[in-house]
């Protein structure tokens, strides 16, 4: 599969990726997208960078261990649905924010948060296997 | 937002009374344990921390479900439903007395694990995750225990397995592969039938909330699909409880973890099977469980035969605390079968009673292959003489399991047996009663090879202890003793003054034959 063709457009495919991802991410609240379908498509990225350049190459691109990643995606989906305990409201009832930058007016929320989880957790979960059974092949 | 609130009236769709924080308590067990695992997963290379944290985490999931207990028992079933949507249409988390005891209990009983792992999981145990599956498993558990949604227990189920799955191949060994194997398989299948019966039951009533459920289901009364539902459901917590025909899975499996881990099986994920089992047929469809009481009775007594029988046959003391799981999930079915408040009772005592007397075993068992080098009955020996104390720790555990006063074990089946008597379901009694001469036996055994005989088998009766055998290095260590004496205290306290218990289990029991209090919370007082 290292061919050079394939070795140097992976690096420009892969990050075109994680931004679609992050794109598919941001737009799933009211859209199609979200979290998990994002999480895939990251965690593909990963992948097809794994297989051009080898999964060390991955493994130092990401800096953290993916479990890690799907540990920390886990964790601020369980804080996501803590902050309504302030509000009086039971466990996960969504809590909005909207901020206006430039004129433009950004509505955040605790829902995006938990997407952000989710996206975290997939990535994590997909590319620890993916690169798992890369590894394998390599050796 | 500020634009929809004043056009549109939110209080159809919307919970808008304010929640009391103390309500909190109800989702309190599941969010530690998912906080407390992510942390652990992500230091997961900082093994000297491992323990610290989990440990913590433990502790504010005792005081957690503590304080539910606590909160159930003042105020009576309490509820929360996510995301403040009203019910049915909102996953609601619903605790009534049983749920609340047994999440106290269990999360108890993990507290004494995680405490005795520090010694017995050591670093590549830890880097595997120990911690991190065990705060998983118990937010699968507490889950179980607490939700008012029956998709979402299935949720809960799927957590506990998938977390109990890594517990179960922790290091990666030969022997425990192929246990995970098979109680891997058996319990997919058991999960596949409960999701398939889950399914039909929505297709029939259009609601998966358990107190909506409650409602239909004695409204339109027994007919074609819900017989069917029922048999589903019976089978797949059959096999997650460990029921005679279904139950193979356990003893394949059971002796192949760390002793610790065994130990936290034992204890919970087959009551977590009977607590299923208790709210479907008796919360539910308590029709359905009329119409099956001979197939749950005939189920009991098989369960509670085989087993004891399977624990006289073994030499290895893991594999007979095994059969003594199971043999012990027949006594609670019993009292599914018999179906009269007092015997539900004595079914929640019966599970409390065996999730602390069961982990108490194994880490006894532990306990007894650290100082004997062995956790066979053939080549272990001379633990009196080792360790009077420990012997007679053991010795208490014994009687409990047996069903001897004045421990824990004594009065689920005094209960139990009455009820059969007054009911007249004769049989039930008897097997109840031979099956507690049996286990007596069994026990008796382990007590006469490992602790009495002087040394490994052959050796002469009347031979002292071995001096050679000292009490091994770190028995002595409070981590070790400590979970072990909490669990001790239990059987004791539990046994000794049961009145408590009774009073909790019979009040368990009563909400849960007429479920009109757990109905009224999910719904308010019109109903």
């Amino acid at each position: 599969m290292r061919t050079v063709i394939f070795r140097t457009i992976a690096p420009y495919l892969s990050a075109l990726m994680v931004l679609f991802s992050v794109f598919v991410l941001l737009r799933g609240h009211n859209e199609p997208g979200g979290g998990f379908i994002g999480g895939l498509i990251a965690a593909s990225a990963f992948a097809i960078y794994g297989i051009a350049c080898g999964v060390a190459a991955v493994r130092r691109a990401i800096i953290f261990h993916p479990m890690s990643l799907s540990a920390f995606g886990l964790f601020i989906a369980g804080l996501s649905g803590l902050p309504s305990l302030f509000m009086r409201q039971p466990f996960m009832t969504s809590q909005w924010w909207y901020i206006h930058i430039f004129g433009v007016e950004i509505p955040l929320s605790t829902p995006l948060i938990f997407d952000v989880g989710v996206y975290f957790v997939v990535v994590g979960a997909i590319s620890s296997i993916a690169l798992a059974l890369e590894e394998r092949e390599s050796d | 937002m500020a634009v929809l609130s004043e056009s549109v009236d939110i209080s159809n769709a919307m919970i808008v009374a304010p929640v009391s924080p103390a309500d909190w308590l109800i989702v309190a067990p599941t969010v530690l344990t998912i906080l407390g695992g992510a942390i652990c997963l992500m230091m997961r290379k900082d093994t000297a921390a491992q323990p610290r944290i989990g440990v913590l985490f433990l502790a504010l999931l005792v005081f957690a479900t503590g304080g539910l207990f606590l909160h159930v028992l003042d105020k009576g079933v309490i509820t929360m439903v996510m995301g403040r949507w009203l019910p049915p249409f909102g996953i609601a988390f619903t605790a009534d007395l049983t749920g609340a005891a047994l999440a106290f209990v269990a999360s108890l009983v993990a507290f004494s694990a995680g405490v005795y792992g520090i010694l017995d999981v050591d670093g590549s145990g830890r880097r595997y995750g120990f911690y991190p599956f065990l705060l998983l498993l118990m937010t699968g558990v507490c889950g179980a225990f607490l939700t008012g949604d029956i998709f979402n227990l299935y949720v809960w189920f799927e957590v506990l397995l998938i977390a109990s799955f890594g517990l179960l191949v922790l290091g990666n060994e030969q022997a425990q592969l192929d246990g995970a194997v098979k109680y891997a398989l058996l319990n997919i299948i058991a999960t596949t039938l409960f999701l398939l019966a889950t399914g039909l039951l929505y297709g029939l009533y259009g609601t998966l909330n358990m107190a909506d459920i409650a409602i239909k289901t004695r409204q339109f009364g027994i007919d074609g699909p819900i017989a069917t539902i029922a048999v589903l459901y019976f089978l797949a917590f059959a096999m997650k409880a460990a029921a005679f025909p279904v139950n193979f899975w356990l003893p394949a499996s059971y002796h192949t973890p760390r002793i610790v881990v065994s130990a936290v099986f034992a204890g919970l994920l087959t009551k977590v099977g009977v607590y299923a089992l208790l709210r479907i047929f008796v919360v539910l469809m308590p029709e359905a469980r009329f119409q099956l009481e001979d197939l749950i009775a005939l189920v009991a007594i098989a369960t509670m035969l085989t087993g004891v029988f399977g624990a006289l046959a073994q030499t290895d003391v893991r594999r007979l605390f095994g059969y003594l799981v199971i043999s012990g999930i027949g006594s609670m079915l019993a009292g599914l079968a018999i179906g009269t408040t007092p015997a539900l009772a004595g079914t929640i005592f019966y599970a409390i009673h065996s999730i602390v007397v069961m982990t108490a075993l194994y880490m006894a068992a532990g306990v007894m292959s650290a100082m004997g080098g062995s956790y066979s009955l053939r080549e272990l020996g001379g633990l009196y003489a080792a360790s009077p104390a420990f012997a007679a720790v053991f010795l208490v555990l014994a009687f409990a399991v047996a069903g001897l006063p004045p421990f824990s074990g004594f009065w689920p089946k005094v209960i139990l047996v009455e009820a059969a008597i007054t009911t007249g379901h004769v049989w039930i009694a008897a097997s109840i009663l031979a099956t507690g001469l049996l286990t007596s036996i069994a026990v008796g055994r382990v007590w006469v090879f490992a602790f009495w005989r002087g040394g490994p088998e052959g050796t002469p009766d009347g031979t002292a202890g071995a001096g050679a055998l000292v009490a091994a290095p770190g028995l002595a260590r409070p981590v070790v003793w400590l979970p072990l004496g909490v669990l001790l205290a239990l059987v004791v306290f539990m046994g000794v003054v049961p009145e408590p218990m009774f009073q909790v289990t019979g009040r368990g029991a009563t909400s849960m034959v007429d479920p009109i209090g757990y109905v009224r919370s999910v719904f308010g007082d019109s109903l």
